[in-house]
């Protein structure tokens, strides 16, 4: 490996908070075949970013993101990763500074889950005690007893927690960059849930920049600060925050992927100190709105009670105002302001 | 002091908690050296009760016995050694190449070696090189050599394309990826192929006696020739008990030696 190879690799692990990914009109032709698998591909991602690629299976968005890890080779175009050309670097070497993650999780069945973890430590040379110091950090990060956990094998670990453990080693060398590819697309609904919830805490606490593949919309919603809809040959069709794509689709084609149900999506990515919110009713025993709640968790307490409003609360529980049907409609038919840092952690 | 008492604490409470291994000693996994034995036991006792003529007690004695033993066990266990040396890496590297061309000269090569009947390879390599231990060794190495061979390229071949992918995400290289991962994953196949070699080594290492390499099969071809039937009789168990008693501590190795978590 070359000296400047080198910095280029330290330099990027360096920034172990999230650095700039920047694909620049990047291009997949695959040996035999007359069309592209992804054409013309260009995006910046901002350090510290969740980006999510949505769009139907074949459309290239796995492809695009292995690009970026140089799993699969672009035919042409650059990618840069904190400002150094990937496809300068030695890809072994690269690939121990980026996080991967993917659906069928690809844990080594023969090593036990610490083994698992220290995977890429080993690779970069780190010593033992720090390798195993690290591996109960990340086993208690994504909330797996080491005592228990250390020791086991894949094989005797549900999905989720196995799920758990992709995430925990691909976390191991603390890497600037996260690729993950339908980390939890083979999960039951509920384990999926309690996955994505934890995994948005741990991304606010480490920050990392991540390209996020999914066909699923909601969960696009629910973890990515932007969203990009791909369609065919990886084209994007829309790359916006959530609330945007969802107030204002930009063609036919993005509008079908939302499919039904926008105002309730919508409304469940506003907080509910965005309505202006009426006179306290004071009804004694009805139940009432979190401050911190969002819009769509308060029209659900007014469907379910029928009252015609419901008290909003504040943390000690005192009552600050009021929320009726009209008043949240008032808030979509607004227009959608772009969504703050603030009011994302609100909308979880 | 106090720190170390603790170390070795957690330690233990994680053995603990790990899985129980497979249990070894058990009566089923005994039953065939307990057959072994049975049969052995009876075979001396009905040998000892016959009037044995002067042709039967130049085989039916302990030194002539333990040589062809000897013999036969030998030719058994280094040709199995070799083939292991030499079909192993043989099977990664085709496991590896991307020629479907050599892979399929190769294949068809070990093909042949097999199809061929085994009196056929002894007799047609002692003709055309020479007679003895030697000959009988290359021609049972060639004669066991596909299934090692087939076996560790199928072992190899068939690691989850999801483990060699994220084992390669994670930036290991190739070779990291083989000798880390793909052989350790393959160790069963591959075993289970040797176990397979073996016992066939043990069958066709009765036919080393038509080209004068010693071997069981001297006990059995002189008793049909002679028409002595105790000393065929003794040989022919004696090697079907070095059989089934190979292909049982290959078995037992097999359960050792395959890595824990498959």
């Amino acid at each position: 490996m070359s000296e400047s190879t080198a910095t280029g690799i330290t330099a990027i692990a360096q920034h172990t908070s999230g650095v700039e990914i920047v694909l620049d009109r990047v291009v997949k032709v695959y040996p035999g075949q007359q069309a592209p698998a992804v054409q013309d591909f260009s995006m910046t991602v901002a350090p510290g970013e969740l980006v999510m690629f949505v769009g139907p299976s074949g459309c290239g968005k796995t492809t695009t993101m292995k690009m970026i890890n140089r799993i699969i080779e672009p035919s042409s175009g650059s990618i840069s990763i904190g400002g150094r050309d990937v496809l300068s670097l030695d890809p072994n070497e690269l690939r121990r500074h980026i996080g991967y993650v993917i659906q069928q999780i690809g844990l080594f069945p023969h090593m036990t889950i610490a083994e698992n973890i220290a995977t890429v430590p080993k690779l970069l040379g780190w010593s033992k005690p720090r390798i195993a110091e690290r591996v109960d950090e990340l086993l208690e990060t994504v909330q797996l007893d080491p005592g228990t956990f250390a020791s086991r094998y894949p094989k005797q670990l549900s999905g989720g927690q196995q799920q758990r453990v992709g995430v925990a080693r691909a976390l191991a060398a603390d890497p600037p960059v996260m690729l993950m590819d339908e980390p939890f697309g083979a999960t039951d609904p509920i384990t999926r849930e309690k996955l994505q919830a934890e995994f948005l805490r741990l991304q606010e606490s480490i920050g990392k920049t991540i390209i996020f593949v999914t066909h699923d919309f909601d969960e696009a919603i629910r973890l990515g600060d932007r969203i990009a809809v791909l369609s065919d040959r990886s084209r994007i069709e829309q790359f916006d925050t959530p609330a945007n794509i969802l107030a204002e689709p930009a063609n036919d084609y993005v509008a079908s992927f939302i499919g039904h149900g926008a105002a309730l999506k919508r409304l469940a990515l506003v907080p509910v100190e965005e309505a202006t919110l009426g006179a306290a009713v004071g009804t004694s025993g009805a139940p009432t709105i979190e401050f911190a709640g969002n819009l769509r968790d308060a029209l659900d307490v007014l469907v379910l009670t029928g009252l015609p409003a419901v008290d909003v609360v504040d943390e000690q529980g005192r009552a600050v105002g009021s929320l009726s049907v009209d008043r949240i409609s008032a808030v979509l038919g607004a227009e959608l302001p772009g969504r703050t840092a603030g009011s994302r952690a609100g909308a979880r | 002091m106090t720190v170390t008492t603790e170390t070795q604490a957690i330690g233990a409470t994680r053995v603990a908690e790990a899985p129980a291994r497979p249990r070894f000693f058990t009566w089923r996994r005994f039953t065939t050296p307990i057959v072994v034995v049975v049969v052995l036991a009876l075979l001396l006792l009905w040998v000892s009760t016959l009037q044995l003529d002067s042709i039967e007690q130049r085989t039916l004695n302990w030194s002539y016995i333990t040589l062809r033993v000897g013999e036969h066990l030998s030719l058994t266990v280094v040709a199995s050694a070799l083939v292991a040396v030499l079909a192993i890496p043989t099977g990664i590297l085709l496991a590896k190449t991307r020629s479907a061309t050599v892979r399929n000269v190769i294949l068809a090569i070990a093909n042949i070696g097999q199809a061929t009947p085994a009196v056929g390879v002894v007799i047609l390599l002692a003709i055309l090189w020479q007679t003895g231990y030697t000959t009988a060794l290359v021609a049972l190495v060639v004669y066991a050599f596909l299934p090692v061979l087939r076996n560790t390229m199928i072992g190899i071949q068939q690691v989850d394309a999801n483990v060699r992918e994220s084992a390669r995400g994670m930036g290991m290289t190739p070779n990291q990826v083989l000798t880390r991962i793909e052989v350790p994953l393959a160790v069963p196949v591959i075993l289970a192929g040797l176990r397979t070699a073996l016992v066939f080594c043990v069958g066709v290492a009765t036919i080393a006696t038509f080209i004068n390499a010693g071997g069981l099969g001297d006990m059995i071809v002189n008793g049909l020739k002679l028409q002595r039937y105790p000393v065929l009789v003794v040989g022919a168990v004696l090697v079907a008990c070095i059989a089934l008693l190979i292909d049982w501590i290959a078995g037992f190795a097999e359960d050792l030696l395959k890595p824990k978590g498959i």
